[in-house]
């Protein structure tokens, strides 16, 4: 084990650009998400007496098509910073926090995935 | 570094209990909550995309006892994250994270959840017509 401070180990070594990265994109998901869960709130309260047809028909419109896949993307990029956080705070053994961490990431792109994808059949797909 | 067990902070025993740590909580539980919420939501996705049969399912799900229960506790969830994520906004912006402003922020939070989550249910049942 070396003798030197932690601190004096990392000096040198520049800085690591994106200290701020994650705390500024929560941020800027949770403000976006502000707007779109109250539009996709609401819209799903006037859905709910609403039929296949009507469900695929307001999916395939443009402007939902389009808000859909923003709130999808915005949704799982929050859900991932949000997770990651908790994870870091309450799982402290190495191997166990990186393979959280790594099946957090890949549930959120995988069911991202899904969601868009579903979208998108649904818009263009017929 | 020592391989002898200390005492970590958080103290939470020695705290004396506030309405701003109970949202504090409140906020990472239902923030959570919703990412497991969100598997139902891709479910409901899916099951529009795949076609009537699997809609049927997932409406029938949904509009069941359990499916009901588990999208009020989302709709509180959401409402919740929802208004104390717009109360975290305001303090990121540098305002009102003085201790009386906090205090009156989560009193205000908790009314907001209530007001929206029953509102929501109210005007859908409404839509719907039925119960």
């Amino acid at each position: 084990m070396s003798l030197r401070t932690p601190i004096g180990r990392v000096r040198g070594l520049g800085s690591a650009k994106e200290g701020t990265h994650h705390w500024w994109y929560q941020r800027v998901t949770a403000l976006a998400l502000v707007f779109l869960l109250i539009w996709f709130a609401i819209s799903l309260i006037v859905l709910a007496d609403a039929s296949y047809q009507d469900v695929r028909a307001w999916i395939g419109h443009p402007v939902v098509t389009g808000l859909l896949l923003l709130t999808i993307v915005f949704t799982f990029y929050h859900l991932k910073l949000g997770l990651q956080v908790v994870i870091e705070d309450y799982v402290h053994t190495e191997i166990v926090k990186l393979g959280t961490l790594l099946a957090i990431s890949a549930a959120c792109i995988v069911a991202g995935l899904a969601c868009v994808l579903s979208v998108l059949y649904v818009a263009f797909g017929g | 570094m020592s391989a002898q067990e200390r005492p970590l902070s958080p103290h939470l025993q020695v705290y004396r209990w506030q309405i701003t740590m109970t949202l504090s909580i409140l906020h990472r539980i239902t923030g959570v909550g919703l990412g497991l919420g969100t598997l139902l939501m891709t479910y409901w996705l899916i099951a529009a995309a795949a076609g009537p049969g699997w809609f049927a399912d997932a409406q029938e799900f949904v509009g069941s006892i359990i499916g009901r229960i588990i999208l009020f506790g989302f709709t509180v969830s959401l409402m919740l994250h929802l208004c104390n994520g717009i109360r975290h906004l305001f303090w990121d912006a540098g305002k009102g994270f003085d201790l009386k402003n906090a205090r009156a922020s989560s009193v205000a939070v908790l009314i907001g959840t209530i007001v929206l989550s029953v509102g929501a249910w109210a005007i859908a049942y409404a839509v719907r017509g039925d119960l």
